[in-house]
């Protein structure tokens, strides 16, 4: 399995990740080089055999539906104080979504 | 007494007879680390202030007999990858470089009221994805015993801080080995504990499914003093399942008269180095002598167990990464662009390293639609295979022991530009998370040239109290 430049701009732009020509070329190397060594798994037998998504057995984990304690784990401002992004009534001011 | 390299059980006997005191100790370990850190990078922050604030603390508490436990006025350094309220944690990634969290990590709050006191933050590979602390934002962090090679990773500044006499224990992350192999490359005891033993809470999440919180310490016994406070529910984490806490210190000392362990035979073969192989086998007949069996085990599926963790966990990966977009936290790109989107494109393209990216690729790509099927589900069928030999060796044996790494260590450099020869290094930790099973590393000797040697005890899930038993019997063997 070889990626392309072409494929690796396409995975880079379904992960929101900005990549400088060279990188892309960088990458689509070595991420071939992955890609092509876990090609091993081809030879594990795995007919009859359920997908492990998880370990634990747990299944539904459930809290009752009740508000915690204001500012239990931190509060409001806390959590606000955490952006570099400009703050204005409680929000954080981003770019627009939408162009045009 | 030489506080530096006091255990927790003589730190705690010597606070309550007051032959020391946990302020002194503190000291002389930031002390110790004023005068090396800058040469290992073991610690990208140190919190003296806040240290020995605590250390006041604890030492009030001892005097007037109200001392919580003995880890009370014992210092520690955490990875950087544990939350901590008012200092600075970062992943050491640009991506989260000035980030410092509202809240602790739930582990950290536990460490806390049980009076532990931290001497600050630990290098890592950044996000933990890494086995070298090569990928750091704050450099690399080199291998106390030879300062030419890596201290391993991804938790490489706490596994060197606790073999260099820079905290008598230290919290780590282990996803695929990154708290074993480090502790084999530094010569320090390493913890992986069983998933869901230890909450996850508050620290940032790497591979959700096979994440584990666990920890270096100098002995065995300190091991299971540092279990007995972090294990245990949490109603913030809720991938914990509801299997009691025992007393990890009860049976520490009962030896390994009678029991059988398991040397799985793909954990020593062609890749292995030869010295490796050479001091593993010479613990392996400590343990004959001190009266256990030992029988040959297989599991075909080791050899799967690598490439199964490179589609699984950066798939991820990547989900967990995702949220990174500089905009409810995390670093403002110096170039924005015009729209959101373009600002995602930025504050990503800015804020992770090379290594990040590659796994962010990987995993998206084998979650990308054509690619589901081949990929993700076959891997988490191989996982299966794995857990399932696991289930069949343990109807047979109390534990497995073997190598932590096919190798005693990697020179800074060596693999950093090579992904996939770092990535082997993993072979013989990764099967243990794919399985959810705990493993503890106990240093068994070095090479001609100097390098530690690490042995890994693997056994059934939630039996770190048999873990602990059988590493302390060779501890003994051989003090």
């Amino acid at each position: 399995m070889s990626l392309s430049p072409d494929q690796v701009r396409h995975i880079a732009q379904l992960a929101r990740l900005q990549l400088s020509d060279d990188e892309v070329k960088k990458f689509a190397t070595q991420l071939t080089d992955i890609l092509q060594y876990v090609d091993i798994l081809g030879e594990a037998d795995v007919a009859n055999v359920e997908p492990t998504a998880q370990v634990t057995g747990l299944m539904n984990v459930m809290r009752d539906d009740v508000i915690r304690p204001a500012g239990e784990k931190c509060d409001k401002q806390s959590l606000l104080a955490c952006t570099e992004l400009p703050v204005e009534r409680d929000q954080i001011r981003v770019k627009p979504a939408l162009t045009g | 007494m030489d506080l530096l390299a006091a255990t927790i059980g003589e730190l705690h006997e010597g606070y309550k007879k007051g032959t020391c005191t946990p302020v002194e100790v503190t000291r002389a370990y930031l002390d110790e680390i004023r005068a090396h850190n800058e040469a290992l990078n073991a610690y990208i922050l140190v919190t003296e202030e806040e240290a020995l604030a605590a250390a006041e603390a604890s030492a009030a508490r001892y005097k007037n007999g109200s001392a919580r436990g003995a880890l009370d006025g014992v210092p520690c350094g955490l990875k950087d990858i544990f939350n901590t309220k008012g200092v600075r944690t970062t992943c050491c990634s640009r991506m989260i470089e000035r980030f410092v969290p509202p809240y602790d990590a739930s582990v950290v709050t536990k460490l806390r009221e049980a009076g532990g006191i931290f001497l600050g933050k630990t290098n890592m590979d950044e996000f933990a994805c890494g086995g070298s602390t090569e990928h750091s934002c704050f450099g690399v962090t080199k291998n106390p015993i030879d300062h030419a090679y890596v201290a391993g990773g991804s938790s490489g500044g706490s596994a060197a801080a606790v073999a260099a006499r820079m905290a008598t224990y230290a919290m780590g992350t282990d996803t695929g080995g990154s708290i074993r192999e480090p502790a084999a490359f530094c010569g320090c005891v390493g913890l992986k504990v069983t998933y869901g033993r230890v909450s996850r809470s508050g620290v940032t999440s790497m591979a959700s499914s096979l994440d584990t919180i666990g920890h270096f310490s100098k002995t065995v016994t300190d091991a299971a003093h540092v279990l007995q406070v972090t294990a245990g529910a949490d109603s913030f984490d809720s991938t914990m399942p509801d299997v009691a806490v025992p007393n990890y210190l009860e049976h520490i000392e009962d030896g390994v008269k009678g029991m059988t362990f398991g040397l799985p035979k793909e954990y020593f073969g062609e890749g292995i180095d030869g010295e490796v192989r050479a001091r593993v086998m010479d613990a392996v007949e400590v343990y004959k002598k001190l009266g256990a069996k030992i029988v040959e085990v297989s599991l075909p599926s080791t050899r799967f167990a690598v490439a199964m963790y490179y589609i699984v966990m950066p798939a991820e990966l990547s989900a967990n990464l995702a949220r990174f977009d500089g905009i409810r936290y995390g670093s403002r790109p110096k170039r924005e662009g015009d729209t959101m989107v373009d600002y995602y494109y930025h504050a990503r393209g800015e804020g992770f390293g090379d290594e990040i990216k590659r796994r962010i690729m990987i995993g998206t790509y084998v979650l990308s639609a054509g690619y589901y099927d081949a990929y993700y589900n076959k891997a988490l069928k191989v996982r299966t295979l794995i857990k399932q030999d696991f289930e069949r060796v343990f109807g047979e044996v109390d534990a497995l022991i073997g190598p932590t790494a096919p190798i005693a260590g990697m020179k800074i450099g060596e693999n950093v530009d090579n992904p996939l020869a770092m990535y082997l290094a993993d072979a013989l930790t990764i099967p243990a998370n794919a399985g959810g099973i705990p493993g503890l590393t106990v240093p068994c000797g070095k090479t001609a040239a100097g390098l530690p040697v690490g042995m890994q005890i693997l056994a059934p899930q939630f039996s770190e109290a048999r873990l602990f038993q059988i590493g302390r019997a060779y501890e003994r063997a051989v003090a």
